[in-house]
């Protein structure tokens, strides 16, 4: 793989991968802004520092750069998460510069209107108000917060409405002061190019930002859980759901490779985030146990990669009729199974097979490619991706088994029920 | 000066191999060896077109159970053989078509052509089958019940659509259609419509052409089937009236609103004006003219954006957004008034630049995937646009002038007379 990773003067981590498959570029600059550097008072301040990158500096007044993109057939967003804050610009190959332009612009020159703070604060309150419409993301807020009592992980990336109706501009501003500088960034592009030569642009546009302050270390740790905690949401609708949240390592511990093919075998193979292609779980252990017996409707398990201990969730629709505690005891049933036997030889060798094909599936395009060499750099190092398949194929039936009874203890579980009034 | 070194080749008549099987079925392929992965893509003439008015939902019903077992292979072999290798399948119904798809590593492009044509030609209706999707067709019509995006769509197209047209029922269906439906009408659906004539089929990826080809004419060239002439729709009538509807959904804190007409169809000559005109009103940067006053210098939602659907049909054009229950009827006045900007104000030559820069431009990110490709080829066939379609779109695209979108915008889009669904939480 033609791949070059460099750090400029100022901190800056640059990596870049070359390929001709088509006159495509993809460039994102991620910071490590993401929930886990927020405390109660500024919940959402990440994301909603993205929303004011979008509101203009000097050189780019708002929606200039949009239409600057826009006008070459590009495409562009930007998104917050767990440890980070990113945005990127797809674009013909040709038009490199101005995404550059446009993210070495963002990481030092935002602006922050008041008048833009209050205008975005409606936009961001009407995006929180728009996820309350779902029994599935009320239900999800619910567990994390009762599975994180002491790490920022367990509020969401939207924040709390009160945090978003209070929180003022220079807060943001500041937030925004302190994050975005080139030694808490990474710069990460891939596509139709010569390396020295995007090298170089990157020098160009990034090398002359100043340094910037160390941003804040994250001292929280999550304590151990030391017995079930339950939640109950109650609200509108005809369908009930289950959601239960398990603590699991760091994306960057051993055991995080054994939990993947484990979730393959129990929930089904995941894809991988942006783009690319899903499997069916049709065939997993849960799909057989809950959907096949008429315990649940769809049922699906998924990891959170992130820098500081995550959680593996499992959420099924109950099947109309079924009691949710019917559901739980499937569920419960199938979880032992893995904890008392070993996952058989076919199916350990399929979840690895399924994790190359998706593996292959992530890497099509500009977009995606370039994505995972920033994401992969903020939980791990991009070593991380290139490993993945080796690690997968080393990850034996007893590592799974282990996995299964340390981290699939009732004691290490949160259990959350969405209730329809019906 | 920085230069890039891959120039974009267009798919087209050099490098598409096109072939008509003697059933009447086309194949469509393309190489691309960028990546070791293949897409398979295309559609039968079978959809909810097809269905009668006390049925409704029966084609969609029928392809969810078509997914679920074969006479030769049980659900339980059908995904074990599809999943052990990564690959995925499925079949997704329309109102004149049924299309389908996979997705696999390019070795397994025999198994998946194998797997596509079993489902299509040989499902099994198992009654078990049958009964497990009625139960999840009928919790995702719950679902529907409680969400106020989909309320809010299902209630525009009753507003836009006349009754005896099929853009004005769900193609889910409902909880009184989908209960009473039996296996038989089912595999009666199925024998009736499920036919080679004038299906098509793309194949995209790391396979030579000559080789997928053989394979497909080798897989689906023993398919021997007719369906009966297709059906003659009733015309669409213009709004003559504002139409509105709102419904209150509890425990809801956003209002979705949807305001909008039946638009052209995909082959009318308004299309290609009206496509770029919409791209002015609410695509361009962020969300065009709608995204600038709405979201940016009102703050009055999350999202806010318009959508031209063209079709067969024809598909509606439609202004959809997400708002705070307070802000409804500002957002509402603030679409009416730029839908009379549009109308009264000739765009700008800059402005229509930007917007036919946008759509040409963003033609090597539209193909950069096998996905991509399969997708353009497929709306090539299905409209008879010819294979040197993507050759000549940016001459098309730019060739539309600013007195025809104000043309287009005079005759189409009536702020006077439209349907707006409004689903929004109850105040009490």
């Amino acid at each position: 793989m033609n791949l070059l990773r460099t750090t400029l003067d100022n901190g800056l981590k640059v990596l870049i991968r070359e390929s001709h498959a088509a006159p495509v570029v993809s460039v994102w600059a991620w910071y490590r802004a993401g929930v886990r550097n927020e405390h109660l008072g500024v919940t959402g301040i990440s994301h909603w520092v993205e929303h004011m990158a979008f509101k203009g500096s000097a050189r780019w007044p708002e929606g200039s750069a949009d239409q600057a993109i826009a006008r070459e057939g590009g495409v562009f967003n930007g998104m917050t998460w767990y440890d980070f804050t990113t945005y990127y610009e797809t674009l013909p190959a040709h038009k490199i510069s101005l995404a550059l332009d446009i993210e070495s612009d963002r990481m030092h020159n935002i602006v922050f209107e008041p008048e833009a703070v209050e205008s975005e604060r409606t936009v961001i309150i009407s995006e929180r108000q728009g996820n309350e419409n779902s029994p599935l993301f009320l239900l999800g807020e619910e567990v994390a917060a009762a599975a994180y009592r002491v790490h920022p992980y367990g509020h969401e990336t939207l924040g709390h409405l009160c945090d978003l109706q209070t929180m003022t501009r220079d807060t943001l501003y500041h937030y925004y002061q302190r994050y975005y500088t080139p030694s808490n960034a990474i710069l990460a592009i891939a596509g139709d190019f010569n390396t020295g030569e995007i090298e170089r642009l990157a020098e160009r546009y990034f090398g002359s930002i100043a340094t910037g302050p160390q941003v804040p270390p994250v001292g929280a740790i999550e304590p151990p859980q030391r017995g079930e905690r339950r939640v109950i949401v109650e609200g509108a609708g005809q369908t009930d759901y289950l959601n239960v949240a398990f603590h699991i390592p760091e994306a960057r511990h051993e055991d995080f490779f054994a939990l993947t093919v484990l979730n393959a075998v129990l929930g089904g193979a995941a894809g991988f985030l942006v783009g690319g292609g899903a499997v069916t779980n049709h065939t997993s252990r849960l799909y057989r146990a809950l959907v096949d017996k008429e315990f649940a409707i769809d049922v699906g398990g998924s990891l959170m990669s992130t820098v500081d201990p995550g959680l593996y969730q499992l959420t099924a629709t109950a099947w109309p009729g079924r009691a949710l505690a019917d559901v739980e005891t499937a569920l419960w049933t199938e979880i032992e199974r893995l904890q008392t036997s070993p996952v058989t030889p076919p199916e350990l060798e399929k979840a690895q097979r399924q994790a190359r094909a998706l593996f292959a599936y992530a890497s099509e395009s500009a977009t995606q490619q370039a994505f995972w060499l920033g994401y992969s750099e903020i939980f791990a190092d991009y070593g991380w991706f290139t490993r993945y398949l080796d690690k997968l194929a080393a990850v034996t039936a007893d590592d799974v088994q282990r996995a299964a009874q340390i981290y699939l203890r009732p004691q290490n579980r949160t259990t959350g029920w969405y209730l329809s009034k019906k | 000066m920085y230069k890039h070194k891959t120039t974009l080749s267009l798919p087209g008549p050099d490098d598409v191999l096109r072939q008509t099987l003697p059933n009447g079925l086309t194949l469509l392929v393309r190489e691309n060896f960028a990546s070791p992965t293949v897409v398979v893509s295309g559609y039968v003439n079978a959809g909810a077109a097809d269905v009668p008015r006390d049925k409704i939902g029966l084609a969609g019903f029928t392809t969810d159970v078509m997914e679920r077992g074969t006479h030769t292979r049980s659900f339980a072999q059908l995904y074990e053989e599809v999943e052990s290798i990564a690959a995925s399948f499925g079949l997704e119904s329309g109102i004149h078509t049924t299309s389908f798809g996979a997705k696999g590593l390019a070795e397994h492009l025999p198994l998946l052509l194998d797997i596509l044509n079993d489902v299509l030609r040989h499902p099994a209706f198992e009654k078990e089958q049958v009964e497990k999707a009625r139960a999840e067709i009928l919790t995702d019509i719950q679902e529907r019940e409680n969400d106020t995006q989909r309320m809010a769509a299902l209630m525009f197209r009753e507003l836009a659509y006349p009754e005896a047209h099929p853009l004005h029922w769900s193609q889910t269906g409902y909880n009184a259609t989908i209960s009473r439906l039996t296996r038989d009408d089912l595999a009666q659906f199925h024998a009736q419509f499920f036919a080679p004539q004038d299906a098509v089929i793309v194949v995209v990826g790391a396979v030579k052409a000559a080789v997928a080809a053989q394979a497909i004419t080798d897989t689906f060239g023993a398919w021997q089937a007719n369906r009966p002439p297709y059906p003659v729709l009733p015309p669409v009538p213009k709004l003559t009236e504002r139409r509105e509807k709102r419904l209150t959904i509890d425990d809801k804190t956003q209002s979705d609103l949807i305001l909008g007409w039946p638009g052209p169809a995909r082959l009318d000559p308004d299309f290609v004006p009206c496509f770029v005109a919409n791209t002015v009103l609410g695509v361009f940067g962020m969300y065009g003219r709608l995204g600038k006053i709405i979201r940016e210098a009102n703050g009055l939602a999350y999202y806010v954006y318009s959508h031209i659907e063209g079709g067969k049909a024809p598909g509606p054009w439609r202004v959809i957004a997400g708002v705070n229950p307070a802000n409804v009827d500002k957002t509402v006045t603030l679409i009416i008034q730029e839908l009379h900007r549009i109308r009264d104000k000739r765009v700008s030559k800059d402005e229509l630049n930007d917007s036919q820069s946008f759509l040409t431009g963003s033609l090597p990110l539209q193909l950069e995937t096998n996905e991509g490709v399969a997708h353009a080829l497929l709306n090539i066939e299905r409209y008879n646009l010819g294979l040197d379609y993507l050759q000549r779109y940016t001459e098309m695209i730019t060739a539309v002038t600013a007195p025809q979108v104000q043309d287009v915008a005079q005759r189409w889009l009536d702020p006077d007379h439209y349907a707006l669904a409004v689903a929004e939480p109850s105040t009490s």
